[in-house]
C-alpha cells in the first residue's frame, strides 16, 4: 500500500532527478555514457574527416577507377541506414568475419562503432568537401598547373585548403549529426548515453521525464555551442576573393 | 633575339565540339622574340596561347617547346609548365596565400628550392614590379593592377624560358593598364621570350618584334608591327584595324 510519503511526485519536481543523479552509481552510468558519446564523436569524426577528404580527392581525380570507387562508396553508405551499418559491423565484421580490435568487449564494441560511424559519415564529409571544391574558381587550379604543380600538389596545396574553408559550417552540422548518431552504437551493447538513459528509466519509473530531460539537455549544452563555434570559425577562415 | 626557335606550332588544329577554334595554325617564336597576337573576339587567340603550355590540349598537329614536343600529361608536362610562365586575364593569384607566398610557392614546391633563397628572389621580384611593401597582404586586398603585377612576379620566380600573357590587361580599370604594360615592356627590352594576346595596340606597336593577326581560328597575317599597322595585307586585318584605330 502506498503511504503518504510514497505518493507519485509531480513529473517536474526537481527532488526526484536530484535523488536519481545523486546516487553515485547512477551518476557513474550517466557520466560514462556521455563520455562514450564524446569518444565516439571524436574518433568517428577524425576517421570520417580523413576518409571523406580522401574520397573527395578520388571523386575529382582524373583516374576513372578512383572516381568510380568514390562514387560507389558515397552511394552505398549514404543510402544505408546507420543502424544497419552498425549491426553489420557487429554481426558481420566481428561475429562472422572475426574482425576484432581488442579483447575487452566494451572497447571492441566501441571500435566497431567507430568503424561504422566513420564509413557512414565519410560519405557526407566527401560530398560537403566536393561542393566546397566547386566554390573554388577554375582559375586557381589553372594557375597552379601553370606553375608546374602536379595534380596532387594542386589539390592539396591550392584546392582543398580553399574548399575546406568554404565548408566549415556544413562540416559542423555533420559533426553535430555524428554526435547524435553515435547513440546508435548502443544497439550493439555499448553503454553509451541512450542505453544509460534506458537503464536509469527502467530503475526509476517515477522520474521518466526528468531523466529524459537531463540526457537530452546534456547533448544540447554541448552541441549548441559547437554549432556557434563552427559558424564563428567559418567566418574567421573565409577566403576573401 | 636569336634565330633559334623556342616555340614551334605546326599545323595545330583544335575543335570545341563543332567549332573549329584553331585551324591549321603554324607559328614559330624565336628565343628572345616578343610576339603579340591580336584579332577579334572568338578568333582563337586565347586558345592558341593556352595550347602552348597545354592548358588546352590540341586535337591535331604538333607543338614543340625548346626542341621537345609537349608531353601529354604527368610529371614531364608539369616540368614543361614550370619552364613556361603564364599570366591570366583574371590574375588567378592563390586567394588563401599572401602575396609573398604566391611568388614563393612555385620555386619551393615545384622546384624544391630552399625557402630562404627563394624569399630573397621573391622580394626582389616584388620590388621590381613595385609591390615589395605589400608582400604580407592577401590578393583580395590589392587592386587589379597590383594583382596582375604580382602574377607577373609569380611567373618570373620560376625563371621561365618564355612567358605567355592571355589578355593581361583586359580585366583592369583603364588607369591600371599602364602600370602592367610598363612591367611587360621592360621584360620585352631585357630579351624575355613573350607571347602576348592583347587588345593593347600601343603595346603591340612599341614592344613587339612581330604582330600575329588571327581571325576565325586561322593565322591570317604576320608582320613587324610598323609594317602591319601601316600596311595590312589581308582584308580581314584591314577591316579589324579600321574598326579599332578610327577612335
Amino acid at each position: 500500500m502506498a503511504g503518504p510519503g510514497d505518493r507519485p511526485r509531480h513529473p517536474f519536481d526537481l527532488k526526484v532527478p536530484m535523488d536519481v543523479f545523486s546516487d553515485p552509481s547512477n551518476r557513474d552510468v550517466y557520466i560514462t555514457g556521455f563520455l562514450w558519446i564524446l569518444k565516439l564523436t571524436l574518433a568517428g569524426g577524425a576517421g570520417a574527416l580523413v576518409l571523406g577528404v580522401v574520397l573527395a580527392a578520388m571523386r575529382v581525380s582524373p583516374i576513372p577507377v578512383l572516381r568510380g570507387v568514390g562514387t560507389a562508396w558515397v552511394n552505398i553508405f549514404r543510402n544505408t541506414p546507420l543502424t544497419l551499418i552498425i549491426f553489420f559491423c557487429y554481426f558481420g565484421l566481428f561475429s562472422t568475419l572475426g574482425f576484432s580490435v581488442v579483447d575487452d568487449i566494451d572497447l571492441n564494441n566501441f571500435w566497431l562503432g567507430v568503424v561504422g560511424l566513420s564509413v557512414y559519415t565519410a560519405a557526407f564529409v566527401c560530398e560537403a568537401i566536393r561542393s566546397g571544391i566547386n566554390t573554388v574558381p577554375a582559375g586557381q587550379a589553372e594557375a597552379a598547373r601553370a606553375v608546374g604543380m602536379t595534380f596532387i600538389q594542386t589539390l592539396t596545396i591550392i584546392i582543398l585548403p580553399q574548399a575546406g574553408r568554404a565548408v566549415i559550417a556544413p562540416l559542423g552540422s555533420i559533426l553535430i549529426a555524428l554526435c547524435k548518431n553515435s547513440t546508435i552504437v548502443g544497439t550493439i551493447g555499448l553503454m553509451e548515453s541512450s542505453n544509460a538513459m534506458k537503464d536509469l528509466i527502467n530503475a526509476n519509473g517515477n522520474a521518466v521525464i526528468p531523466i529524459f530531460l537531463v540526457f537530452a539537455g546534456t547533448f544540447a549544452i554541448v552541441l549548441i555551442p559547437t554549432g556557434y563555434g563552427f559558424g564563428w570559425l567559418a567566418n574567421r577562415l573565409a577566403v576573401k576573393r | 633575339m636569336s634565330d633559334e626557335a623556342l616555340i614551334v606550332l605546326d599545323k595545330v588544329n583544335k575543335w570545341f565540339g563543332p567549332l573549329h577554334v584553331l585551324n591549321d595554325v603554324s607559328l614559330s617564336v624565336a628565343k628572345g622574340e616578343v610576339v603579340v597576337v591580336i584579332g577579334p573576339s572568338g578568333s582563337g587567340k586565347s586558345t592558341l596561347c593556352r595550347a602552348i603550355n597545354r592548358l588546352e590540349p590540341i586535337n591535331d598537329g604538333t607543338i614543340t617547346f625548346d626542341g621537345r614536343p609537349l608531353p601529354a600529361e604527368g610529371r614531364s608536362l608539369a616540368r614543361l609548365r614550370s619552364e613556361v610562365g603564364m599570366v591570366f586575364q583574371s590574375f588567378n593569384l592563390f586567394a588563401h596565400k599572401t602575396i609573398l607566398q604566391n611568388v614563393m610557392l612555385g620555386p619551393t614546391k615545384v622546384r624544391k628550392e630552399k625557402p630562404a633563397a627563394v624569399r630573397d628572389r621573391a622580394m626582389s621580384l616584388l620590388d621590381r614590379v613595385g609591390i615589395g611593401n605589400q608582400a604580407e597582404k592577401y590578393p583580395a586586398q590589392l587592386s587589379g593592377g597590383q594583382q596582375q603585377r604580382v602574377a607577373i612576379a609569380r611567373a618570373l620566380a620560376m625563371q621561365p624560358k618564355a612567358l605567355l600573357f592571355d589578355e593581361p590587361t583586359s580585366a583592369l580599370d583603364p588607369e591600371m593598364v599602364g602600370e602592367v604594360l610598363d612591367v611587360m615592356t621592360s621584360l620585352a627590352k631585357e630579351g624575355m621570350t613573350m607571347v602576348v594576346v592583347t587588345h593593347e595596340m600601343g603595346f603591340a606597336r612599341h614592344a613587339a618584334n612581330r604582330v600575329v593577326f588571327m581571325a576565325d581560328g586561322q593565322l591570317v597575317e604576320q608582320a613587324p608591327p610598323a609594317e602591319f599597322f601601316a600596311n595590312p595585307k589581308s582584308d580581314r586585318a584591314k577591316d579589324f584595324l579600321s574598326k579599332i584605330l578610327t577612335h
